[in-house]
């Protein structure tokens, strides 16, 4: 007896490149079966109308725990990852104390294993302590299970030890995640530009960005290594991407919802909402996000969940830290901004948030083929509705999206064959 | 915005002849110039105007905020904006509490919300807030029902220092629009050139802001004015020139290779002086840096309005002062010499 049948759906597996109406059948939490044949499960969903594709996944997100468990746990990160589709995240390192070495790998993947709902995959620390001074350990993290390695929330700043870490990443086949952010330009709240200067704080110019961008792909040529760039922000960073690909020197990139929906204009209301690292840009960088996300420059998409307190909140925005939280909403945010706005349509969207990211982390995870592990999502497209941040599963509530009206989202979300969140 | 008063109110204004309809202020915040329309940056200077004759008076009171309380919350320092302040709202007759956050709970680690919420909870009706980050300002106004003036924030915006100062161009040059005024100094780190840059537009005046690209980011062209790198290159031109200090303690590093060649550069001397028009007004916001962006000879010469501004900042600020505390009350314009 089958566990799961998912029937009458649009089944869309950007990794076979398979788009067409049919039954997902799920036996023993693996895909057993993917076609018109109805055989009889335990369970069966209708799918009709909906689209029925891989389970989604989130290379960047910030889970809080250890160390700020007030304002996100393991467990209630996964619970927001299931409720917006997502089958697998990617905790961040920059937890306290960091997560740089096995045991903070091992804490995280039983915090998980407790949990039982999204997968969470460990990312480790490039460096100790996120210093960037001396390597972390990475063969016994990735013995440990850590699937990727970043010292997000700062870029390493040392071309030294980044070329270390890139010999250390190609022996042992894990990519590295750059946050690219040359630290002597960092020193600023929001976008450097008009809107800067007339609130009267410092700025981040995308220069920054860019100077490591292009000091990093200069080490990828020579180290080839696998390399991630973590939510490209401006028009710029694109460019170089596009270029570098041109060039033979693909490298993986990832776009966060609000660089692709939201300009600094926004921190006009001094709003710690808008306050994000890498900050919101100008209008010209979400035009040629969008573009770069639609011709597969950029090839995945990643939320950056980063939840603060609501005391955090309350700061002055020189004073708050970086960063919102969008798990929850995510889904809706990338179809308005690439689907609605005509960039590409489900099926281009679906591969930037199954294959492609599963392909960057190195996990056999993002495809429906039978066999595989039964990470499936279920998308009702047309679904109206409104975000209501009161009612979410993360513990934190710093999020610009309250009250907006979003199109699409997640209605089932299976992980192992079980389903763990259904609206 | 604030509700509508009714339309019986008399305007006083001389130049509005009472043929215009009678202007309400119907702001209980004075958040920035931003805000601000050129109707409303007048009605405050007229009503400074009406306010600096009370301070020429044997008694140098006015009941107007009688049963107020204003707090003036100083999370960075100040002299002159503070006891400005302080004069302002007692010479209105208010109480008054002074913060600053030198050996107080803020050193503890207060933040400044919970700080000004414990000294709402005292019961205040206007706060005054000089702060060090900005927007802080504006953050408070939307989560603390009061009125609030900001008197400085970070490098965003400092409205009653631009009201004073184009309060002191009209009274000396009979009006600003069609002037035209030269902002010298660290455009970038500067509450006051922005302040006055939007204020100066709005009221139709030209502004042209100079300094080293250091100092001078171009996206400032935003907010209507020009640029140069060169003050010789402006001195004969200006009607008015804003000698912004020099803010050591603000930002380090390498805005300028040296004092030396900054004041020689851009510092207002004798020679310069006498190459501009000769009824220049020259103004600094103060604390003055002697011998760096100014110097003495020009600062104490016939052509400085330096103290004249602190004079005209106390009128100003007993308007702002009464202006947020009626706030869209129709007995506005009667009640407030009596």
């Amino acid at each position: 007896m089958n566990d799961l049948i998912i029937t009458n759906g649009r089944v869309i597996d950007p990794a076979s490149g398979l788009d067409e109406i049919g039954d997902v059948v799920i036996a023993g939490g693996k895909i057993a079966r993917v076609g018109k044949a109805r055989p009889k499960a335990r369970r069966t969903i209708d799918a009709g109308g909906m689209i029925v594709c891989p389970g989604l996944i989130d290379v960047h997100v910030h889970c809080r725990e250890p160390g700020h468990e007030e304002e996100e746990t393991i467990e209630t990160a996964a619970a927001a990852a299931v409720a917006g589709g997502f089958t697998t995240i990617c905790a961040m390192p920059n937890t306290h104390p960091p997560q740089d070495d096995e045991t903070a790998v091992n804490y995280v993947i039983q915090r998980a294993r407790q949990a039982n709902l999204a997968r969470v995959m460990p990312v480790g620390c490039i460096t100790k302590g996120r210093e960037g001074k001396e390597l972390a350990e990475m063969s016994l993290m990735t013995e440990a299970g850590a699937v990727a390695f970043s010292d997000d929330g700062e870029g390493v700043a040392s071309s030294w030890i980044m070329q270390r870490a890139m010999q250390y990443a190609r022996m042992l086949d894990v990519v590295l995640m750059q946050h690219c952010q040359d630290p002597e330009l960092a020193g600023g709240h929001m976008n450097s530009g008009a809107v800067a200067v007339r609130l009267g704080l410092a700025g981040i110019a995308a220069a920054g960005e860019e100077i490591m961008l292009r000091r990093d792909l200069a080490l990828v040529e020579r180290v080839r290594c696998r390399y991630h760039v973590q939510h490209v922000s401006s028009a710029g960073s694109v460019a170089l991407l596009r270029q570098a690909k041109a060039e033979g020197l693909p490298v993986p990139a990832e776009a966060a919802p609000h660089h692709l929906l939201l300009t600094d204009a926004a921190c006009m209301s001094y709003d710690p909402n808008y306050k994000m690292n890498p900050p919101l840009r100008g209008a010209r960088d979400v035009e040629a996000l969008r573009e770069g996300v639609a011709d597969g420059t950029i090839n995945c998409l990643a939320t950056d969940h980063a939840p603060h307190s609501a005391e955090e909140s309350e700061l002055e925005f020189s004073l708050a830290p970086f960063g919102i939280i969008s798990l929850e909403c995510a889904l809706g945010l990338y179809a308005k901004a690439l689907i609605a706005s005509g960039a590409m349509g489900w099926p281009a969207l679906i591969a930037r948030m199954t294959v492609n990211p599963a392909r960057i982390i190195g996990q056999p995870l993002g495809t429906l083929a039978v066999g595989c592990e039964a990470d499936v999502t279920v998308i009702d497209p047309k679904r109206r509705w409104k975000v209501k941040v009161a009612n979410w599963q993360s513990r934190s509530r710093n999020c610009p999206y309250d009250g907006w009206r979003l199109t699409g989202r997640a209605i089932a979300t299976i992980v192992s064959g079980q389903i763990k969140y259904e609206a | 915005m604030a509700k509508k008063a009714s339309s019986s109110s008399e305007s006083t204004k001389g130049e509005s002849g009472g043929q215009k309809r009678p202007f309400v202020w119907a702001r209980k915040d004075l958040l920035g110039m931003d805000e601000l329309s050129a109707e409303e940056i007048v009605h405050v200077l007229d009503t400074a105007e009406s306010f600096r004759e009370v301070s020429t008076r044997s008694i140098k009171k006015v009941p107007a905020l009688r049963g107020k309380v204003v707090a003036l919350m100083f999370f960075e320092d100040s002299t002159r904006t503070r006891m400005s302040f302080e004069l302002a709202a007692s010479r209105l007759s208010a109480d008054t509490m002074i913060f600053t956050s030198k050996g107080s709970s803020v050193a503890k680690g207060e933040t400044t919300l919970d700080t000004v919420r414990n000294v709402k909870a005292m019961g205040v009706d206007v706060f005054v807030i000089r702060h060090s980050q900005p927007g802080a300002p504006h953050m408070v106004s939307r989560k603390v029902d009061a009125s609030i003036i900001n008197a400085g924030d970070g490098a965003h915006e400092h409205p009653t220092q631009a009201l004073l100062d184009i309060f002191t161009l009209r009274q000396r040059l009979g009006g600003v629009a069609g002037r035209r005024v030269a902002i010298v100094g660290d455009i970038a780190h500067s509450r006051v050139a922005r302040s006055n840059i939007l204020g100066l537009r709005k009221l139709g005046a030209e502004v042209v802001v100079v300094g080293p690209p250091t100092m001078v980011p171009s996206a400032i062209t935003a907010m209507g004015c020009q640029i140069s790198h060169s003050l010789d290159d402006v001195l004969g031109e200006v009607d008015a020139i804003n000698m912004l200090r020099i803010q050591f303690e603000r930002f380090g590093g390498n805005l300028f290779p040296s004092l030396r060649e900054y004041s020689k550069v851009y510092g207002l001397n004798s020679q310069r002086l006498a190459r501009c028009r000769k009824d220049v007004l020259v103004m600094h916001p103060g604390p003055i840096n002697r011998g760096v962006e100014i110097t003495s000879h020009v600062a104490d010469g016939p052509n400085s309005c330096i103290l004249q501004q602190v004079t005209n900042g106390l009128a100003i600020r007993m308007a702002v002062l009464y202006l947020v505390t009626q706030a869209g009350e129709p007995e506005i314009r009667n009640s407030k010499t009596k």
